[in-house]
């Protein structure tokens, strides 16, 4: 059973969450301030961090960078700020994935789920599954309905980086950085039309895309179906 | 009732003029009818007096003369420094306006308040004359008390040189005494004063013996005496008729003196008369000069001296009119009859005998057909003021004789001569006369009237001398030929005047018609000009290539601080004008600087845009060539471009303050319309969520599973709309107030589009979504988020406002900077009107709220769309539907407000 540290000073929003974790099998841990989350953190060792990022004593990116200086736990934050700075600041301090409020519950629950398998599984599974289509990031091999499907190199090495975190926001810089090297962080033309062949050879319909899904304006997430883990 | 109420205005006029006068400092004269009556002396000791009441005195400036009692009286009182001006390489002691305005004393003494000032001094004295110093510090507060003489009175400054034969430089203009609060008159009988000149306890400065002798003549003080007695007479019974009520009735149907000035000796005289008898009307009155064809030929010389009668006039608290007509009587009794004056004061004829029957004065011509008003004849003062007037300004040398001209003259006789000379065996002797009478003309016309009597005279001289017999010499044989000479020579004479005048009349009125075109150049170019600044610039140009100076105009800040222009200067501008001058103008709504009352030293004319009132900036001019702004005639229009550019000002201003209030208006309604739709729409969900949670609360365990699922799921429904109807609120706001800045980036339309449809995914789940995106399509240069919100507007706008079922296409074309995207569908089409309104904030498809958002998808979308330098607009498809086209730029440098071409073809559908 996972331990999940909810930090939220919104008594409805925590009581929500509770019902909702516990009816999912987590146990779950309140904290309503940034120094209370830090200690709860600290002597309960939970599986995840879900983190809302206004706090009445300070700002959540403040408990991400302090507990990411110690532990790798799975960071998720919940929170009402929608523009994309503050998504990028937030997984900039070493946040996992960024949800934003309203949220709902099915959406919610499969995040915790992805950050939670990262570190379960701590090397990514070799093989993906995008409805008919199978990849074996390992071999290097892709196959779907009709047969064979031929990846360029560049492209194994998009999907590798997105496969690392599957199921959370990969930022478009680092993505860049691992895939092209550093100092092209501003070229995003390749990493947009690498995306968009992916998305052709992948996706069922690459005009509404259900796995390669664009996290507009802070980068990109990779859902695979849920079995192929 | 018969007597009038008094108008709450004027008595609010006279409540402020009260408390003005309350703040100023009171102006106490001393004033005597020559020196050594004890003026200083007197006020020295009543100085001493206030100081022991204890009241603070000091003394700012008083010339002892070395005389002891003087110097005696000065003890103990304090004394503020003088200020060494040094002047042509003498160092003099003067008085230190700033040294007194720092020290502010209750009471400050400065002698001599007709005093000039060093203009050409180091440091520049701020005003030419003490009595401007003098007004500073009592319009600062300070009160002063002071000493003058009567001979230095403006007014009477003539009376006294008749009198006494002794011409004073320095003059106090009437106005300065008239306005002071006090007068004490400092009497001495004349014979005490002759004892005490011979005792020597009279200082009568560097002038020679002779000179103090003939002014110190028993007669002569008897004379200044009674002057003074009189004026000062005149003045308390002034002060006696000055009651409020009297003077309003007054003033109504009040007199108007007209003096008629030429460029005679004696306009000085006629002015000067007719401040007098202003005064003793009680009369406004102005001073005429008008400008016939023949005055123009006057020599620069004179047409200054009559620059400086106007200027007298001014001084002395008339006003000052120069017209233009053909003759000075017509402009006189038109200007006359406009203006109601009831005396006319012109000098009396001096054309004697056929000369005056020939051509009557203009004070003959006046008196035969003067209506409405009393002509006053002023006689000749007789005596011929002395030439010295000519020091008193930097006039000029007269204009160089142009010997070219009188070269040409001799040319063109020789020219005629030659004509003449190839005519003579072919044609009679008096036909040649007309060949000479024809180079007359041409003389007249382009020479001018000098060379073109030479050439008259020249004519007559050659046409007897190669053509009269006997030929090749002067002498005449028939004596018919007398006739023929004299005939010829008044002919030649008289077109030669003729011809010369129309010139000069064509050439004053050219000038004239140039100037009127030039203002109304500049006026018309002002009133299509928008923008403060830009007004600014459109002034500096045309001042500048009007008076052939660098100009600029200084506008104040918000703390009303003067500033330079912040814009690049023009070729002509007047850079590094003298801030602190500016503004001193600007504060007192006065002009200064160069050929002006104030710092006339400075670098540069200084002119207040608008009145005391209110200026609204600064005109700052640097002549090229600084006699010409000196011009009254430049000088007044320089005035006229002035207030044009301050009307300019104003009006902006006024468009300004206008523009605002209307968009605080605007924003008024804005915002109470908002407030209405969001409660509204607000509520709305409100109203289902808490019903439904109400409802799962109290009978969730008797209510069947499915009916359970369905409140629950209500109730995340609407919870979804609300905050998708905030984020689109704040979305606008952000948006509106221009803080969002654009997070730019190379976007593929496949991943934005894929994007919103993803987002919209459930909610389209029943239509039937197709995207035509050609593979070659260029990125486009985009801030990824917005445009997808921008995408999910329209989408959600389908999601509303049409049935499922309905067929939306998504496609999009490149149009050379830019990609045209367009999102269509088959549903019911647009409402009925004009579909540009849609993008107006709080318009919705349908009027009742069955549909729940504020109405802002469309003005969010529009927006994000302008943010990026594109345009969109609604169409109505031929076959049903409704089509949203719009641009996105797919270059990074694209236009911003450009739209591109094919757009605006295909606006052709909205009106």
């Amino acid at each position: 059973m996972h331990q999940v540290l909810v930090i939220e000073d919104e008594p409805g929003i925590r009581a929500v969450l509770r019902v909702l974790l516990t009816a999912e099998g987590y146990r779950c841990i309140e904290a309503d301030t940034a120094l209370r989350a830090e200690i709860e953190a600290r002597s309960h060792k939970p599986d995840l961090l879900l983190v809302d990022l206004g706090l009445p004593d300070g700002d959540g990116l403040k408990v991400i960078r302090r507990v990411r200086a110690w532990s790798p736990v799975p960071i998720v934050v919940l929170s009402a700020r929608t523009m994309e700075e503050q998504k990028v600041a937030a997984l900039d301090a070493g946040a996992d994935d960024y949800i934003t409020k309203p949220f709902s519950a099915p959406e919610l629950l499969a995040r915790l789920r992805a950050a939670l398998r990262r570190v379960t599984h701590a090397t990514p599974s070799a093989v993906l599954r995008f409805g008919d289509v199978r990849v074996d990031l390992a071999r290097r091999a892709a196959r779907g309905a009709d047969g064979e499907i031929h990846l360029t190199p560049l492209e194994y090495r998009v999907l590798g980086c997105l496969a690392r975190q599957l199921g959370s926001i990969v930022m478009q810089r680092q993505l860049i950085r691992e895939v092209w090297g550093p100092g092209r962080e501003d070229d995003s033309r390749s990493l947009r039309v690498c995306i968009k062949n992916l998305r052709a050879k992948l996706e069922p319909d690459p005009r509404q895309p259900h796995y390669l899904i664009t996290e507009t304006g802070v980068g990109y997430r990779l859902r695979a179906d849920e079995d192929a883990a | 009732m018969a007597e009038a109420r008094p108008d709450p205005d004027q008595l609010l006029e006279r409540v402020k003029a009260e408390e003005a006068r309350e703040k100023r400092g009171r102006l106490r004269i001393f004033f005597g009818a020559s020196a050594g009556v004890g003026k200083t002396y007197a006020m020295l000791e009543a100085a001493r007096n206030m100081r022991a009441s204890g009241t603070d005195v000091v003394v700012g400036y008083v010339e002892p003369h070395g005389r002891i009692e003087t110097e005696r009286l000065l003890e103990g009182l304090p004394r503020l420094p003088t200020l060494p001006v040094s002047y042509r390489g003498i160092v003099r002691q003067e008085f230190d306006l700033d040294a007194a305005l720092a020290r502010y004393p209750q009471i400050l003494l400065v002698d001599e308040l007709a005093h000039s000032n060093l203009v050409g001094g180091e440091p520049a004295p701020r005003h030419p004359k003490r009595w401007q110093d003098i007004e500073e510090l009592l319009a600062a507060g300070v009160s002063i008390w002071t000493t003058v003489n009567v001979q230095h009175l403006e007014s009477l400054n003539d009376l006294i040189y008749q009198t006494t034969g002794v011409r004073q430089r320095e003059t106090l203009p009437d106005h300065v005494f008239d306005e002071a609060d006090d007068i004490e008159l400092i009497d001495l009988p004349p014979d005490d004063l002759i004892a005490r000149l011979h005792a020597g306890k009279v200082y009568v400065g560097s002038q020679a013996g002779t000179a103090v002798e003939r002014f110190f003549r028993k007669q002569n003080l008897m004379a200044l005496r009674e002057i003074a007695l009189r004026r000062v007479a005149d003045r308390v019974e002034a002060a006696s008729r000055e009651l409020p009520s009297d003077r309003a009735q007054a003033r109504a149907a009040r007199d108007r003196v007209l003096v008629a000035v030429g460029p005679d000796e004696q306009a000085e005289q006629l002015v000067r008369a007719g401040k007098r008898m202003a005064d003793a009307l009680d009369a406004e009155w102005t001073v005429v000069y008008v400008e016939t064809p023949s005055l123009l030929r006057l020599s620069d010389e004179q047409r200054n001296r009559r620059i400086d009668e106007l200027r007298l006039a001014e001084s002395l608290g008339g006003e000052s009119v120069t017209l233009d007509g053909p003759s000075a009587a017509d402009a006189l009794l038109e200007y006359a009859q406009t203006r109601h004056a009831t005396r006319v004061i012109v000098g009396a004829p001096k054309r004697r005998g056929w000369r005056a029957w020939l051509r009557p004065s203009t004070a003959t011509e006046l008196a035969r057909r003067a209506r409405g008003f009393d002509l006053v004849l002023i006689a000749s003062a007789g005596r011929t003021p002395p030439a010295a007037r000519a020091a008193s300004g930097p006039l000029p040398a007269s204009p160089a004789i142009r010997w070219d001209r009188y070269a040409w003259a001799a040319g063109i006789t020789a020219a005629c001569t030659l004509v003449a000379w190839f005519m003579y065996p072919h044609f009679d002797l008096s036909n040649l006369v007309m060949i000479y009478l024809l180079g007359v003309t041409v003389a007249g016309l382009r020479l001018g009237r000098g060379p073109s009597a030479l050439t008259a005279l020249l004519s007559v001289a050659t046409y007897d001398f190669f053509f009269v017999p006997p030929r090749y010499s002067f002498a005449v044989s028939d004596a018919q030929y007398v006739v023929t000479f004299a005939a010829f020579f008044t002919i030649a004479l008289v077109i030669a005047t003729l011809t010369a005048s129309v010139r000069q009349q064509t050439r004053v009125a050219g000038a004239r018609e140039r100037r009127t075109a030039l203002l109304y150049a500049m006026s018309r170019e002002l009133s299509v000009t928008r923008g403060i600044t830009n007004m600014a610039q459109v002034a500096v140009r045309h001042v500048a290539e009007v008076f052939q100076c660098r100009a600029t105009v200084l506008l104040p800040d918000a703390d009303g601080k003067l500033r330079y222009p912040t814009e690049p200067p023009l070729e002509t501008s007047f850079r590094g004008a003298d801030l602190a001058v500016a503004q001193w103008v600007a504060d007192h709504g006065r002009r200064a600087g160069l050929g002006s009352d104030t710092l006339p030293a400075a670098h540069g004319l200084y002119v207040p845009l608008g009145d005391e009132r209110r200026t609204v900036g600064v005109l700052a001019v640097l002549p090229d060539n600084p006699r010409r702004v000196l011009l009254p005639e430049q000088g007044h229009l320089l005035q006229t471009f002035a207030s044009q550019v301050a009307l300019a000002i104003e009006r902006a201003h006024l468009a300004e303050i206008a523009v605002q209030s209307s968009l605080a208006a605007e924003r008024e309604t804005l915002r109470n319309t908002l407030l209405s739709s969001i409660s509204h729409d607000l509520r709305t969900p409100l109203a289902v969520m808490a019903g439904a949670g109400s409802t799962l609360a109290q009978h969730g365990a008797t209510l069947e599973e499915a009916t359970r699922v369905s409140l629950a799921r209500s109730i995340e429904t609407t919870a979804h709309e609300m905050s998708e109807l905030v984020s689109n609120v704040l979305d606008l706001v952000r948006l509106e107030s221009g803080q969002v800045a654009l997070r730019r980036d190379w976007q593929t339309l496949d991943d934005l589009v894929g994007s919103a449809l993803t987002r919209y995914q459930e909610r389209l789940a029943g239509y039937h979504v197709e995207t035509r995106l050609p593979p070659d399509l260029p990125p486009v240069w985009v801030d990824a988020t917005l445009i997808v919100q921008l995408l999910s507007n329209l989408f959600d706008n389908i999601a509303k406002y049409t049935p499922p079922g309905t067929h939306v296409t998504v496609s999009a074309v490149p149009a050379g900077d830019f990609v045209q995207l367009s999102v269509e569908d088959n549903g019911p089409g647009l409402p009925p009107g004009d579909p540009a309104r849609l993008f107006d904030k709080f318009q919705r498809g349908s009027d009742e709220g069955t549909v729940v958002g504020v109405g802002l998808g469309l003005a969010i979308a529009q927006a994000i769309v302008r943010a990026h330098g594109g345009e969109i607009e609604a169409q109505r498809r031929e076959d049903g539907g409704a089509r949203f086209v719009f641009t996105l730029p797919a270059t990074e440098e694209a236009p911003l407000t450009e739209a591109p071409a094919t757009l605006a073809g295909a606006r052709g559908t909205s009106p």
